[in-house]
């Protein structure tokens, strides 16, 4: 095997140069797109605060109607103990309402995919039951179970689980016979058909209704809170309604919002661990940007 | 039958040399070479619908030898699929009997690997395990079968692709995986439904030569589903040629072309004679319409 002519060596040379500059293209590109990804949309808020406190300012419009990004930060900062503790206390419900609906959720999912004739007695009483508005139901639960949490870890019980009934019954519909087949013929046993095609199959399905069921649970806990509370950020955004005390109501909408984010990165943390072959084809894996 | 490269030596010869083997005088009573592996008489399969009854299978009946490659080539529709599922157990038949390996089937076969139209990969596990699951399933030795695995994917040149999750593979080289995973118990039947359909043409080609390759090593009696009349000659001992529905078996046709066959003999003349025969069939079933 003799050496390559000079002449190939130098188009060989020429050729790498060129891949190399491509590749640095598409390193500099994904580099930017991933800073772009967090800068744009904090830059994106800051612009908007900033015009919203230039209207505020210039319009010199009441603090009851409209208050400033500054106020409502200061008042955040005037009543944080007082955030902290109802914060918690809608927590705690939301987080109790959340897991009680994964605790029925999931098996009356399993139960409905596995029995046809269950599945057929007790769907439309389920439907019934999201007909139902769940503001209508409140009061009621609240002359039942009082002022307590209860009432309110119902309600975001009752709106939580449906999502997580349906799409455990999708995800677990959705295996193609054909893997049933093989499994068949691989002398599976059903049990080991189930944990190891049905569930892992089922899994992203399940974990998109877990995802809205989350922001479902925490207005769920709101609303509740809304009809009859004596504690919660809800209790505390009526009474900052009820006295005209806006910024404290920006202050409550700002603690809910990030309460309600902080779960939904929690679950898709979860997620992520639990299904990381789902996750990154989503995101999209190879990926070139022309 | 042919000469086949690198094949050891059959268990059973004929009578007479194991007679001279063995020397027992009742040795030469012992029924010859080769023994029936399958067994189809007049399978048939109805399916009830809305508009009445649709009669998919009618009177299907062949047999296939141990250690023999069989394809079942025929139009759409003509119930080719339905009889392989319903000869691996995985269908019940609505009349007619199907025996394999001398025992009738009334739940699906578990000494069998099947591959589909589709590679049907899990999408959560790698090459290697989803060829492992083959092992899991069975309850065998995993350290043993993983070095097998890997072997296995090296042989259909997918070295180096074991931890690939299946949205990383192409297509081919997913049913690839799908065939690896059907051999790795080393079963004695290999039941493939259209497993090359769904490739681009040079794939096939390859996957046609590899199949032959790992067919020729190891005694395995293999029926394969077709509609292409070129790679049911290239890879059969015997067609199985299919009427279009009610799916009939038209015509058997023995290939008695050396083996192993190379991809440039499908240009020789003998291998276009076969191929003639059958499309003469489909020109009078009217499978194929010229004017």
């Amino acid at each position: 095997m003799g050496m390559l002519s000079d002449d190939t060596e130098q188009e060989l040379r020429d050729i790498e140069a060129v891949e190399e500059r491509i590749q640095q293209a598409l390193h500099r590109r994904d580099v930017q797109a991933r800073i772009s990804g967090v800068a744009a949309p904090l830059l994106t808020l800051v612009a908007l605060l900033i015009v919203w406190e230039v209207i505020v300012r210039l319009s010199r419009v009441p603090l009851y109607l409209v208050p400033g990004p500054t106020q409502v930060v200061e008042k955040l900062g005037l009543t944080l103990p007082l955030l902290v503790k109802h914060g918690w206390v809608t927590t705690y419900e939301v987080i109790l309402g959340y897991l009680l609906s994964i605790a029925i959720g999931i098996p009356l999912g399993l139960a409905i995919f596995l029995s046809p004739v269950f599945a057929r007695s007790v769907y439309p009483l389920l439907v019934s039951s999201q007909a139902v508005p769940k503001t209508a139901i409140a009061p009621l639960f609240v002359v039942w179970f009082g002022f307590g949490v209860l009432p309110k870890i119902l309600i975001a019980f009752l709106i939580a689980f449906f999502p997580i009934v349906i799409n455990t019954v999708v995800g677990l519909a959705s295996v193609e016979p054909e893997k049933i087949y093989l499994a068949r013929s691989m002398g599976m046993s059903p049990l080991a058909m189930f944990f190891k095609i049905r569930l892992p199959q089922a899994l992203p399905s399940i974990f998109a209704g877990l995802k809205i069921a989350i922001a479902l649970a925490v207005v769920g806990a709101v609303v509740g809170e809304f009809v009859g509370a004596d504690a919660g950020l809800g209790y505390l955004l009526l009474i900052a309604n009820g006295t005209l005390d806006t910024p404290l109501l920006f202050a409550g909408f700002v603690t809910l919002t990030l309460i309600g984010i902080i779960f939904f990165l929690l679950i898709e943390a979860i997620e992520r661990m639990a299904i990381p072959w789902h996750t990154s084809q989503r995101n999209g894996g190879a990926h070139e940007s022309l | 039958m042919g000469y086949r490269r690198g094949h050891p030596p059959l268990q059973y010869d004929t009578g007479e040399s194991r007679a001279h083997r063995d020397g027992h005088p009742l040795d030469s009573l012992i029924s010859t070479a080769v023994e029936t592996y399958i067994e189809a008489i007049n399978v048939s399969k109805v399916y009830p619908t809305r508009d009445g009854p649709v009669r998919a299978l009618h009177n299907v009946s062949f047999t296939a030898q141990r250690g023999s490659f069989i394809s079942v080539l025929g139009p759409s529709g003509c119930g080719k699929s339905t009889l392989l599922m319903i000869i691996a157990g995985l269908l019940s038949r609505s009349s007619g009997s199907v025996k394999v390996n001398g025992q009738e089937v009334t739940q699906p076969l578990t000494d069998v690997g099947i591959v589909f139209q589709v590679p049907v990969l899990l999408d959560w596990r790698t090459a290697l395990q989803n060829v492992l699951i083959q092992a899991e399933a069975r309850g065998l030795d995993l350290v043993q079968y993983r070095e097998r695995a890997r072997a296995l994917l090296a042989s259909v040149g997918l070295a180096g692709f074991e931890n690939k999750y299946p949205h990383e593979l192409s297509g081919g080289m997913r049913q690839r995986v799908a065939i690896c995973r059907a051999l790795l118990h080393d079963p004695p039947l290999l039941l493939m439904d259209e497993p090359f359909g769904a490739l681009d043409a040079l794939t096939r080609d390859q996957m046609v030569v590899d199949l032959q390759r790992l067919w020729l090593e190891r005694q395995k009696t293999v029926l394969f589903i077709t509609h292409s009349v070129s790679e049911a000659v290239f890879l059969s001992d015997q067609v199985i040629v299919m009427t279009p529905r009610p799916g009939r078996v038209d015509q058997v046709l023995a290939i008695d072309l050396p083996r192993p066959r190379r991809l440039a003999m499908r240009q020789s003349p003998a291998f276009a004679e076969y191929t003639h025969q059958i499309l003469k069939r489909f020109l009078a079933r009217g499978v194929l319409r010229e004017d």
